[in-house]
Protein backbone atom coordinates (compact mmCIF):
# COMPACT_ATOMS: atom_id res chain seq x y z
CA UNK A 1 0.00 0.00 0.00
CA UNK A 2 1.40 3.75 -0.76
CA UNK A 3 1.03 6.74 1.53
CA UNK A 4 1.29 9.04 -1.33
CA UNK A 5 4.26 11.41 0.06
CA UNK A 6 5.88 9.11 2.58
CA UNK A 7 8.66 7.08 2.22
CA UNK A 8 7.79 3.58 3.38
CA UNK A 9 9.78 3.70 6.48
CA UNK A 10 8.53 7.01 7.75
CA UNK A 11 5.07 4.95 7.55
CA UNK A 12 6.40 1.63 9.55
CA UNK A 13 7.11 4.44 12.21
CA UNK A 14 4.09 6.31 12.33
CA UNK A 15 2.17 3.34 12.48
CA UNK A 16 4.26 1.36 15.27
CA UNK A 17 6.18 4.43 17.15
CA UNK A 18 9.05 2.96 19.35
CA UNK A 19 9.92 5.18 22.71
CA UNK A 20 6.70 6.33 22.93
CA UNK A 21 5.54 8.05 26.58
CA UNK A 22 6.71 9.38 29.24
CA UNK A 23 9.77 8.76 31.90
CA UNK A 24 8.86 9.35 35.48
CA UNK A 25 11.72 10.65 36.94
CA UNK A 26 13.60 11.82 33.88
CA UNK A 27 16.98 13.49 33.88
CA UNK A 28 16.34 15.90 31.34
CA UNK A 29 13.18 17.14 29.70
CA UNK A 30 13.67 18.68 26.15
CA UNK A 31 9.86 20.90 25.16
CA UNK A 32 10.24 21.75 21.90
CA UNK A 33 7.51 23.13 18.83
CA UNK A 34 4.45 24.40 19.39
CA UNK A 35 0.86 24.59 19.07
CA UNK A 36 0.35 27.20 16.70
CA UNK A 37 2.33 25.69 13.94
CA UNK A 38 1.12 22.41 14.72
CA UNK A 39 4.06 20.15 15.91
CA UNK A 40 5.00 19.84 19.18
CA UNK A 41 7.73 17.17 20.86
CA UNK A 42 8.50 16.38 24.07
CA UNK A 43 11.76 14.07 24.55
CA UNK A 44 12.38 12.56 28.10
CA UNK A 45 15.76 11.08 28.81
CA UNK A 46 17.64 9.19 31.55
CA UNK A 47 21.30 9.35 31.74
CA UNK A 48 23.49 6.78 33.52
CA UNK A 49 27.31 6.89 33.69
CA UNK A 50 29.57 4.60 32.31
CA UNK A 51 32.54 3.78 34.42
CA UNK A 52 34.32 1.91 32.60
CA UNK A 53 34.44 4.11 29.73
CA UNK A 54 34.09 7.47 31.81
CA UNK A 55 31.05 8.12 29.83
CA UNK A 56 27.71 9.40 30.28
CA UNK A 57 24.58 7.18 28.49
CA UNK A 58 21.39 7.77 27.44
CA UNK A 59 20.35 5.12 29.47
CA UNK A 60 16.43 4.90 28.39
CA UNK A 61 14.43 7.99 26.22
CA UNK A 62 11.02 8.29 25.48
CA UNK A 63 8.95 11.09 23.48
CA UNK A 64 5.47 12.74 23.00
CA UNK A 65 4.73 13.97 19.82
CA UNK A 66 1.44 16.26 18.86
CA UNK A 67 1.94 16.94 15.33
CA UNK A 68 1.67 15.06 11.93
CA UNK A 69 3.24 12.08 10.40
CA UNK A 70 6.50 13.07 9.72
CA UNK A 71 6.82 14.58 13.51
CA UNK A 72 5.76 11.22 14.91
CA UNK A 73 8.12 9.38 13.10
CA UNK A 74 10.85 11.73 13.08
CA UNK A 75 10.46 11.51 17.03
CA UNK A 76 10.68 7.65 16.75
CA UNK A 77 13.51 7.98 15.18
CA UNK A 78 15.50 10.66 16.75
CA UNK A 79 14.63 7.92 20.24
CA UNK A 80 15.84 4.85 18.26
CA UNK A 81 19.14 6.14 16.61
CA UNK A 82 20.01 8.39 20.72
CA UNK A 83 19.55 5.34 22.56
CA UNK A 84 22.25 3.98 24.30
CA UNK A 85 24.93 6.26 22.55
CA UNK A 86 26.57 8.46 24.93
CA UNK A 87 25.63 12.54 24.98
CA UNK A 88 28.76 13.21 22.68
CA UNK A 89 27.57 10.45 20.05
CA UNK A 90 23.79 11.35 20.55
CA UNK A 91 24.03 15.18 19.75
CA UNK A 92 26.18 14.44 16.78
CA UNK A 93 23.10 13.20 15.17
CA UNK A 94 21.95 15.97 12.44
CA UNK A 95 18.57 16.24 10.90
CA UNK A 96 20.00 15.02 7.50
CA UNK A 97 20.60 11.59 9.72
CA UNK A 98 17.55 11.26 10.70
CA UNK A 99 15.92 12.25 7.22
CA UNK A 100 18.42 9.51 5.68
CA UNK A 101 17.22 6.81 7.69
CA UNK A 102 13.59 7.25 7.39
CA UNK A 103 14.47 6.63 3.34
CA UNK A 104 13.75 10.80 2.97
CA UNK A 105 11.20 13.59 4.18
CA UNK A 106 9.16 15.43 1.67
CA UNK A 107 11.01 18.96 1.48
CA UNK A 108 8.00 20.65 3.04
CA UNK A 109 7.86 18.37 6.19
CA UNK A 110 12.20 18.49 6.96
CA UNK A 111 11.23 21.20 9.66
CA UNK A 112 10.13 18.01 11.70
CA UNK A 113 13.65 16.45 11.51
CA UNK A 114 15.06 20.21 12.89
CA UNK A 115 12.50 19.57 15.57
CA UNK A 116 13.24 16.17 16.76
CA UNK A 117 17.34 17.28 17.06
CA UNK A 118 16.05 20.06 18.51
CA UNK A 119 14.64 18.48 21.14
CA UNK A 120 17.20 16.11 22.03
CA UNK A 121 19.60 18.79 22.49
CA UNK A 122 16.83 20.73 24.70
CA UNK A 123 17.01 17.53 26.63
CA UNK A 124 20.50 17.03 27.11
CA UNK A 125 20.84 20.97 27.98
CA UNK A 126 18.19 20.74 30.77
CA UNK A 127 20.37 17.53 32.43
CA UNK A 128 23.58 19.19 32.16
CA UNK A 129 22.22 22.59 33.28
CA UNK A 130 20.60 20.88 35.99
CA UNK A 131 23.39 19.34 37.01
CA UNK A 132 25.56 21.94 36.99
CA UNK A 133 27.78 20.36 34.90
CA UNK A 134 29.84 21.95 31.51
CA UNK A 135 27.65 22.88 28.50
CA UNK A 136 29.51 22.74 25.18
CA UNK A 137 29.78 26.07 23.31
CA UNK A 138 27.48 24.28 20.00
CA UNK A 139 24.92 22.80 22.50
CA UNK A 140 24.60 26.42 23.87
CA UNK A 141 24.28 27.83 20.54
CA UNK A 142 21.56 25.58 19.89
CA UNK A 143 19.61 26.36 23.48
CA UNK A 144 19.85 30.20 22.46
CA UNK A 145 17.99 29.71 19.12
CA UNK A 146 15.46 27.80 19.81
CA UNK A 147 14.82 30.01 23.24
CA UNK A 148 14.60 32.71 21.22
CA UNK A 149 12.50 31.98 18.42
CA UNK A 150 10.40 30.95 20.61
CA UNK A 151 10.12 34.58 22.17
CA UNK A 152 9.55 35.84 18.53
CA UNK A 153 6.21 33.27 18.59
CA UNK A 154 5.23 34.60 21.72
CA UNK A 155 5.13 37.53 21.21
CA UNK A 156 3.33 36.96 17.88
CA UNK A 157 1.06 34.35 19.21
CA UNK A 158 -0.19 34.85 23.07
CA UNK A 159 -3.42 33.78 22.99
CA UNK A 160 -2.43 30.30 21.62
CA UNK A 161 -0.14 29.62 23.60
CA UNK A 162 -2.33 30.71 26.94
CA UNK A 163 -4.35 28.12 25.47
CA UNK A 164 -0.93 25.63 25.55
CA UNK A 165 -0.04 26.55 29.24
CA UNK A 166 -3.88 26.17 30.16
CA UNK A 167 -3.80 21.91 28.81
CA UNK A 168 -0.11 21.40 29.68
CA UNK A 169 -0.89 22.79 33.66
CA UNK A 170 -2.75 19.45 34.11
CA UNK B 1 -8.99 -4.51 3.20
CA UNK B 2 -11.71 -2.92 2.47
CA UNK B 3 -12.07 0.43 0.83
CA UNK B 4 -14.55 3.15 2.04
CA UNK B 5 -14.28 6.45 0.28
CA UNK B 6 -15.57 9.41 2.23
CA UNK B 7 -14.44 12.16 0.53
CA UNK B 8 -17.13 13.17 -1.90
CA UNK B 9 -16.69 16.75 -1.25
CA UNK B 10 -13.15 16.66 -2.94
CA UNK B 11 -14.30 14.32 -6.08
CA UNK B 12 -16.37 11.91 -6.61
CA UNK B 13 -16.53 8.65 -9.26
CA UNK B 14 -18.27 8.94 -12.95
CA UNK B 15 -21.57 7.20 -12.20
CA UNK B 16 -21.31 4.46 -14.77
CA UNK B 17 -23.96 5.66 -16.62
CA UNK B 18 -22.10 8.68 -17.28
CA UNK B 19 -18.85 7.33 -18.90
CA UNK B 20 -21.68 5.06 -21.20
CA UNK B 21 -23.16 8.15 -22.40
CA UNK B 22 -19.27 9.54 -22.73
CA UNK B 23 -17.40 6.65 -24.74
CA UNK B 24 -18.65 7.38 -28.15
CA UNK B 25 -17.57 11.04 -27.95
CA UNK B 26 -13.70 10.16 -27.67
CA UNK B 27 -13.20 8.61 -31.42
CA UNK B 28 -16.50 7.93 -33.36
CA UNK B 29 -18.41 11.13 -32.47
CA UNK B 30 -15.24 13.03 -32.50
CA UNK B 31 -16.32 16.18 -34.20
CA UNK B 32 -16.01 20.01 -33.99
CA UNK B 33 -18.35 21.79 -32.49
CA UNK B 34 -17.66 24.88 -34.94
CA UNK B 35 -17.66 22.29 -38.22
CA UNK B 36 -20.25 22.94 -40.73
CA UNK B 37 -20.34 19.19 -42.10
CA UNK B 38 -22.58 16.73 -40.30
CA UNK B 39 -20.00 15.41 -37.62
CA UNK B 40 -19.58 18.92 -36.26
CA UNK B 41 -22.70 19.19 -36.64
CA UNK B 42 -24.12 16.40 -34.20
CA UNK B 43 -21.54 17.62 -31.58
CA UNK B 44 -22.61 21.32 -31.49
CA UNK B 45 -26.53 19.69 -30.94
CA UNK B 46 -25.09 17.31 -28.13
CA UNK B 47 -23.23 20.62 -26.77
CA UNK B 48 -26.28 22.52 -26.55
CA UNK B 49 -28.66 19.52 -25.03
CA UNK B 50 -26.18 19.45 -22.50
CA UNK B 51 -26.58 23.29 -21.94
CA UNK B 52 -30.25 23.44 -21.92
CA UNK B 53 -30.14 20.43 -19.23
CA UNK B 54 -27.90 22.20 -17.59
CA UNK B 55 -30.04 25.48 -17.24
CA UNK B 56 -33.20 23.26 -16.70
CA UNK B 57 -31.57 21.91 -13.82
CA UNK B 58 -30.97 25.14 -12.01
CA UNK B 59 -33.99 26.82 -13.30
CA UNK B 60 -32.99 29.56 -15.87
CA UNK B 61 -35.50 30.44 -18.13
CA UNK B 62 -33.23 33.23 -19.85
CA UNK B 63 -29.59 34.19 -19.70
CA UNK B 64 -26.72 31.53 -20.78
CA UNK B 65 -24.73 28.93 -19.71
CA UNK B 66 -20.99 28.77 -20.20
CA UNK B 67 -19.02 25.72 -20.24
CA UNK B 68 -15.69 26.02 -18.35
CA UNK B 69 -13.25 23.48 -17.91
CA UNK B 70 -13.59 23.54 -14.26
CA UNK B 71 -15.33 25.17 -11.05
CA UNK B 72 -12.16 27.39 -10.44
CA UNK B 73 -12.19 28.45 -14.16
CA UNK B 74 -16.01 29.49 -13.67
CA UNK B 75 -14.80 31.24 -10.74
CA UNK B 76 -11.96 33.13 -12.39
CA UNK B 77 -14.23 34.18 -15.13
CA UNK B 78 -16.88 35.58 -12.81
CA UNK B 79 -15.00 37.61 -10.17
CA UNK B 80 -12.30 38.96 -13.05
CA UNK B 81 -14.86 38.97 -15.61
CA UNK B 82 -17.20 41.43 -13.78
CA UNK B 83 -14.69 43.16 -12.78
CA UNK B 84 -12.92 44.12 -15.78
CA UNK B 85 -16.58 44.71 -17.40
CA UNK B 86 -17.83 46.95 -15.01
CA UNK B 87 -14.54 49.24 -13.46
CA UNK B 88 -16.22 52.13 -15.22
CA UNK B 89 -18.94 51.75 -12.81
CA UNK B 90 -16.77 50.95 -9.85
CA UNK B 91 -14.27 48.98 -8.39
CA UNK B 92 -15.27 47.29 -5.52
CA UNK B 93 -15.77 43.80 -4.55
CA UNK B 94 -17.11 41.84 -1.86
CA UNK B 95 -16.39 37.98 -1.01
CA UNK B 96 -17.23 35.85 1.84
CA UNK B 97 -13.90 35.18 4.18
CA UNK B 98 -14.87 31.37 3.44
CA UNK B 99 -15.07 31.39 0.08
CA UNK B 100 -12.92 28.62 -2.58
CA UNK B 101 -9.36 29.49 -2.72
CA UNK B 102 -9.83 29.96 -6.13
CA UNK B 103 -12.25 32.84 -4.97
CA UNK B 104 -10.00 34.02 -2.89
CA UNK B 105 -6.60 34.34 -4.71
CA UNK B 106 -8.73 35.88 -7.70
CA UNK B 107 -10.49 38.38 -5.42
CA UNK B 108 -6.66 39.05 -4.13
CA UNK B 109 -5.09 39.53 -7.59
CA UNK B 110 -7.75 41.69 -8.38
CA UNK B 111 -6.68 43.71 -5.64
CA UNK B 112 -3.40 43.99 -6.80
CA UNK B 113 -4.87 45.27 -10.16
CA UNK B 114 -6.69 48.10 -8.46
CA UNK B 115 -9.94 46.82 -7.20
CA UNK B 116 -10.93 47.03 -3.89
CA UNK B 117 -11.67 43.62 -1.57
CA UNK B 118 -14.05 43.64 1.45
CA UNK B 119 -14.00 39.94 3.07
CA UNK B 120 -17.67 39.00 4.86
CA UNK B 121 -16.98 37.71 8.11
CA UNK B 122 -19.10 34.64 9.52
CA UNK B 123 -20.94 33.28 12.73
CA UNK B 124 -19.19 30.57 14.52
CA UNK B 125 -21.40 28.44 11.83
CA UNK B 126 -20.02 29.64 9.19
CA UNK B 127 -23.03 31.42 8.03
CA UNK B 128 -22.77 35.62 6.34
CA UNK B 129 -25.28 37.90 7.74
CA UNK B 130 -27.18 39.62 4.70
CA UNK B 131 -27.16 42.07 7.04
CA UNK B 132 -23.55 42.41 6.44
CA UNK B 133 -23.56 42.73 2.60
CA UNK B 134 -25.98 45.21 3.36
CA UNK B 135 -23.79 47.15 5.35
CA UNK B 136 -20.67 46.18 2.97
CA UNK B 137 -22.24 47.40 -0.25
CA UNK B 138 -20.93 51.32 -1.73
CA UNK B 139 -21.79 53.07 -4.54
CA UNK B 140 -19.04 52.22 -6.57
CA UNK B 141 -19.59 48.15 -5.77
CA UNK B 142 -20.14 46.45 -8.68
CA UNK B 143 -20.38 42.30 -7.39
CA UNK B 144 -20.77 39.99 -4.32
CA UNK B 145 -19.59 36.98 -4.44
CA UNK B 146 -20.80 34.74 -1.45
CA UNK B 147 -20.69 30.51 -1.56
CA UNK B 148 -23.77 28.73 -1.87
CA UNK B 149 -22.65 25.84 0.32
CA UNK B 150 -19.21 25.64 1.86
CA UNK B 151 -16.65 22.77 0.96
CA UNK B 152 -15.22 21.89 4.26
CA UNK B 153 -17.77 22.78 6.71
CA UNK B 154 -20.53 22.23 4.55
CA UNK B 155 -22.92 25.28 5.57
CA UNK B 156 -25.63 26.45 3.57
CA UNK B 157 -25.39 30.55 3.01
CA UNK B 158 -28.53 32.26 2.49
CA UNK B 159 -28.31 32.95 -0.54
CA UNK B 160 -31.80 34.31 -1.71
CA UNK B 161 -31.69 36.96 1.14
CA UNK B 162 -28.12 38.01 0.05
CA UNK B 163 -28.94 38.37 -3.18
CA UNK B 164 -32.47 40.17 -2.69
CA UNK B 165 -30.28 42.72 -1.26
CA UNK B 166 -28.01 43.16 -4.72
CA UNK B 167 -31.38 43.02 -6.55
CA UNK B 168 -32.48 45.78 -4.44
CA UNK B 169 -28.68 47.69 -4.24
CA UNK B 170 -27.91 47.11 -8.42
CA UNK B 171 -25.20 44.86 -7.94
CA UNK B 172 -24.18 41.84 -9.38
CA UNK B 173 -24.46 38.57 -7.40
CA UNK B 174 -22.33 35.52 -7.91
CA UNK B 175 -22.60 32.27 -5.81
CA UNK B 176 -20.22 29.34 -5.91
CA UNK B 177 -22.51 26.32 -6.13
CA UNK B 178 -19.47 23.55 -6.52
CA UNK B 179 -21.04 21.96 -3.57
CA UNK B 180 -24.49 21.82 -4.27
CA UNK B 181 -25.37 22.07 -7.75
CA UNK B 182 -27.25 18.17 -8.75
CA UNK B 183 -27.25 17.52 -5.02
CA UNK B 184 -29.87 20.40 -3.04
CA UNK B 185 -32.23 22.21 -5.09
CA UNK B 186 -30.20 25.16 -7.36
CA UNK B 187 -32.82 28.21 -8.60
CA UNK B 188 -31.57 30.82 -10.51
CA UNK B 189 -34.77 32.58 -9.40
CA UNK B 190 -35.28 32.14 -6.60
CA UNK B 191 -31.89 32.37 -5.30
CA UNK B 192 -32.10 35.87 -6.98
CA UNK B 193 -28.44 35.26 -8.66
CA UNK B 194 -26.79 36.91 -11.80
CA UNK B 195 -24.28 34.31 -12.15
CA UNK B 196 -23.57 30.90 -10.54
CA UNK B 197 -20.64 27.76 -10.74
CA UNK B 198 -21.00 24.57 -11.02
CA UNK B 199 -18.56 21.91 -10.89
CA UNK B 200 -18.89 18.13 -13.34
CA UNK B 201 -16.88 15.75 -11.10
CA UNK B 202 -18.62 16.85 -7.64
CA UNK B 203 -21.71 15.16 -8.62
CA UNK B 204 -20.47 12.10 -10.63
CA UNK B 205 -19.76 13.62 -13.79
CA UNK B 206 -15.58 13.59 -15.18
CA UNK B 207 -13.25 16.33 -14.50
CA UNK B 208 -12.39 19.40 -17.02
CA UNK B 209 -15.94 20.41 -16.83
CA UNK B 210 -17.52 23.35 -14.99
CA UNK B 211 -20.41 26.14 -15.96
CA UNK B 212 -21.27 29.52 -14.93
CA UNK B 213 -24.46 30.62 -15.18
CA UNK B 214 -24.48 34.18 -16.93
CA UNK B 215 -27.77 36.03 -16.16
CA UNK B 216 -29.53 38.22 -18.97
CA UNK B 217 -28.41 41.53 -19.17
CA UNK B 218 -24.93 40.61 -17.17
CA UNK B 219 -21.71 42.62 -18.60
CA UNK B 220 -18.77 40.30 -18.40
CA UNK B 221 -15.44 39.90 -20.40
CA UNK B 222 -13.94 36.64 -21.47
CA UNK B 223 -11.01 35.27 -19.82
CA UNK B 224 -9.77 33.50 -23.21
CA UNK B 225 -10.10 35.06 -26.66
CA UNK B 226 -10.24 32.93 -30.08
CA UNK B 227 -12.77 31.65 -31.61
CA UNK B 228 -15.72 32.63 -30.11
CA UNK B 229 -16.69 29.29 -28.90
CA UNK B 230 -19.41 29.81 -25.83
CA UNK B 231 -21.29 32.94 -26.82
CA UNK B 232 -17.59 34.34 -27.10
CA UNK B 233 -17.26 34.02 -23.32
CA UNK B 234 -15.05 31.22 -23.71
CA UNK B 235 -13.17 30.36 -27.14
CA UNK B 236 -11.62 27.11 -27.03
CA UNK B 237 -12.45 23.85 -28.67
CA UNK B 238 -15.18 21.81 -26.77
CA UNK B 239 -14.51 19.30 -25.00
CA UNK B 240 -17.27 17.35 -25.73
CA UNK B 241 -16.96 14.26 -24.46
CA UNK B 242 -16.49 15.48 -20.69
CA UNK B 243 -19.60 18.21 -21.35
CA UNK B 244 -21.54 15.26 -22.81
CA UNK B 245 -20.35 13.44 -19.12
CA UNK B 246 -21.37 16.48 -17.07
CA UNK B 247 -25.45 16.44 -19.17
CA UNK B 248 -25.31 12.78 -18.50
CA UNK B 249 -24.84 13.72 -14.89
CA UNK B 250 -27.51 16.05 -14.47
CA UNK B 251 -30.08 14.10 -16.07
CA UNK B 252 -29.05 11.56 -13.28
CA UNK B 253 -29.13 14.38 -10.95
CA UNK B 254 -32.43 15.59 -12.13
CA UNK B 255 -33.83 12.11 -11.05
CA UNK B 256 -32.31 11.10 -8.22
CA UNK B 257 -30.88 14.12 -6.35
CA UNK B 258 -33.90 14.47 -3.70
CA UNK B 259 -34.43 10.92 -3.06
CA UNK B 260 -30.29 10.56 -2.45
CA UNK B 261 -30.00 13.82 0.03
CA UNK B 262 -32.73 12.15 2.45
CA UNK B 263 -30.77 8.94 2.42
CA UNK B 264 -27.29 11.07 2.69
CA UNK B 265 -28.81 13.68 5.40
CA UNK B 266 -29.98 10.29 7.73
CA UNK B 267 -26.74 8.37 7.52
CA UNK B 268 -24.54 12.22 7.62
CA UNK B 269 -26.66 12.51 11.43
CA UNK B 270 -25.91 9.23 12.24
CA UNK B 271 -22.48 9.96 11.52
CA UNK B 272 -22.37 13.03 13.58
CA UNK B 273 -24.44 11.23 16.50
CA UNK B 274 -22.02 9.12 17.34
CA UNK B 275 -18.86 10.24 16.09
CA UNK B 276 -19.60 13.53 18.81
CA UNK B 277 -20.06 10.34 21.74
CA UNK B 278 -16.48 10.81 22.10
CA UNK B 279 -15.02 13.14 24.71
CA UNK B 280 -13.20 16.22 23.57
CA UNK B 281 -14.81 16.06 19.76
CA UNK B 282 -16.75 19.05 18.32
CA UNK B 283 -18.94 19.95 15.36
CA UNK B 284 -18.04 22.27 12.69
CA UNK B 285 -20.44 23.88 10.67
CA UNK B 286 -24.93 24.21 11.13
CA UNK B 287 -26.58 21.13 12.49
CA UNK B 288 -29.19 21.95 10.35
CA UNK B 289 -27.68 24.18 7.54
CA UNK B 290 -25.64 21.88 6.24
CA UNK B 291 -25.21 20.01 3.17
CA UNK B 292 -26.81 16.53 3.15
CA UNK B 293 -23.38 14.57 2.72
CA UNK B 294 -21.19 16.74 4.92
CA UNK B 295 -19.69 15.89 8.84
CA UNK B 296 -16.78 17.83 9.69
CA UNK B 297 -15.38 17.73 13.29
CA UNK B 298 -12.37 18.71 15.35
CA UNK B 299 -10.98 16.54 18.08
CA UNK B 300 -8.73 18.40 20.90
CA UNK B 301 -5.25 17.47 21.45
CA UNK B 302 -4.36 15.52 18.17
CA UNK B 303 -3.69 16.50 14.81
CA UNK B 304 -5.58 16.15 11.73
CA UNK B 305 -3.15 14.88 9.11
CA UNK B 306 -1.90 11.81 11.31
CA UNK B 307 -5.55 11.22 11.78
CA UNK B 308 -6.66 10.85 7.92
CA UNK B 309 -3.20 8.64 7.63
CA UNK B 310 -4.34 6.51 10.50
CA UNK B 311 -7.72 6.11 8.69
CA UNK B 312 -6.75 5.43 5.25
CA UNK B 313 -4.20 2.78 7.06
CA UNK B 314 -8.07 1.18 8.23
CA UNK B 315 -9.27 2.08 4.28
CA UNK B 316 -11.41 5.37 5.03
CA UNK B 317 -10.35 7.87 2.83
CA UNK B 318 -11.03 11.55 4.80
CA UNK B 319 -9.36 14.89 4.68
CA UNK B 320 -8.43 17.50 7.13
CA UNK B 321 -7.90 20.95 7.58
CA UNK B 322 -5.12 20.89 9.51
CA UNK B 323 -1.74 23.17 8.59
CA UNK B 324 0.23 20.07 8.28
CA UNK B 325 -1.54 18.61 5.22
CA UNK B 326 -1.47 21.91 3.36
CA UNK B 327 1.42 23.33 0.96
CA UNK B 328 1.48 26.21 2.78
CA UNK B 329 1.69 25.18 6.36
CA UNK B 330 -1.43 27.00 7.58
CA UNK B 331 -4.37 25.80 8.78
CA UNK B 332 -7.89 25.75 6.88
CA UNK B 333 -8.95 29.48 6.59
CA UNK B 334 -12.54 28.17 6.89
CA UNK B 335 -11.88 26.82 10.07
CA UNK B 336 -10.32 29.95 11.35
CA UNK B 337 -12.72 32.55 10.41
CA UNK B 338 -15.48 30.47 12.03
CA UNK B 339 -13.77 31.06 15.29
CA UNK B 340 -11.50 27.91 16.06
CA UNK B 341 -8.02 28.53 17.01
CA UNK B 342 -4.74 27.22 15.33
CA UNK B 343 -5.04 23.99 17.50
CA UNK B 344 -7.93 23.12 17.43
CA UNK B 345 -8.29 22.98 13.36
CA UNK B 346 -5.33 21.30 13.11
CA UNK B 347 -7.71 18.28 14.54
CA UNK B 348 -9.88 19.00 12.10
CA UNK B 349 -11.30 16.07 9.77
CA UNK B 350 -13.75 16.58 6.87
CA UNK B 351 -16.33 12.99 6.17
CA UNK B 352 -18.17 13.33 3.07
CA UNK B 353 -20.80 10.96 2.12
CA UNK B 354 -21.86 10.22 -1.56
CA UNK B 355 -23.75 7.47 -3.62
CA UNK B 356 -21.61 4.80 -3.16
CA UNK B 357 -21.82 4.51 0.76
CA UNK B 358 -23.62 2.35 2.66
CA UNK B 359 -25.12 2.75 6.58
CA UNK B 360 -22.50 -0.32 6.95
CA UNK B 361 -19.83 2.25 6.24
CA UNK B 362 -20.77 5.02 8.75
CA UNK B 363 -21.11 2.19 11.40
CA UNK B 364 -17.51 0.92 10.31
CA UNK B 365 -16.08 4.88 10.68
CA UNK B 366 -18.17 5.00 14.10
CA UNK B 367 -16.74 1.47 14.98
CA UNK B 368 -13.00 2.33 14.13
CA UNK B 369 -12.88 5.95 15.16
CA UNK B 370 -12.56 6.02 18.85
CA UNK B 371 -9.39 4.00 18.62
CA UNK B 372 -7.03 5.54 16.65
CA UNK B 373 -7.43 9.13 18.36
CA UNK B 374 -7.33 7.79 21.55
CA UNK B 375 -4.02 6.29 20.15
CA UNK B 376 -3.13 9.48 18.49
CA UNK B 377 -3.55 10.95 21.91
CA UNK B 378 -1.81 8.53 23.94
CA UNK B 379 1.02 9.63 21.80
CA UNK B 380 0.61 13.09 21.95
CA UNK B 381 2.10 15.12 25.15
CA UNK B 382 -1.16 17.24 25.59
CA UNK B 383 -3.90 15.71 28.59
CA UNK B 384 -7.59 15.79 28.02
CA UNK B 385 -8.96 18.59 30.40
CA UNK B 386 -11.24 16.91 32.46
CA UNK B 387 -8.22 14.84 33.85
Amino acid sequence: MKFGIYSKEVIRHFKSPKNMGKIKNPDGVGKVGNLVCGDVMWLYIKVKENKRMGKKILSDIKFQTFGCVAAIATSSMITSMAKGKTIEQALKITREDIARRLGGLPKIKLHCSVLATDALAEAVYDYLTKNKLKVPKSLFKTHERIANSLKTLEAGHKDYLKFEERVLAR
Amino acid sequence: MKRIYMDYAATTPVDPRVFEAMKPYFSAKFGNTMALYSLGQEAKRTLEEAREKAADLMKAKSGKVIFTESATESNNLALKGIAFANKDKGKHIIVSSIEHRCVLESARWLAGQGFDVTYLPVDKYGLVNPNDVEKAIRKDTILVSVMHANNEIGTIEPIAEIGKICREKGVYFHTDAAQTFGKIPVDVNKMNVDLLTASSHKMYGPKGAGLLYVGPDVKIEPLLHGGGHEFGLRSSTVNVPAIVGFGAAVDIAKKEMNGEAKRLTKMRDRLIKNVLKIEDSHLNGHSIKRLPNNANFWFAFIEGESLVMRLDMQGVSASTGSACSSESLEPSHVLLAIGLKHEEAHGSLRLSLGKWNKVADVNYVVKILPSIIENLRKISPFKRRWK
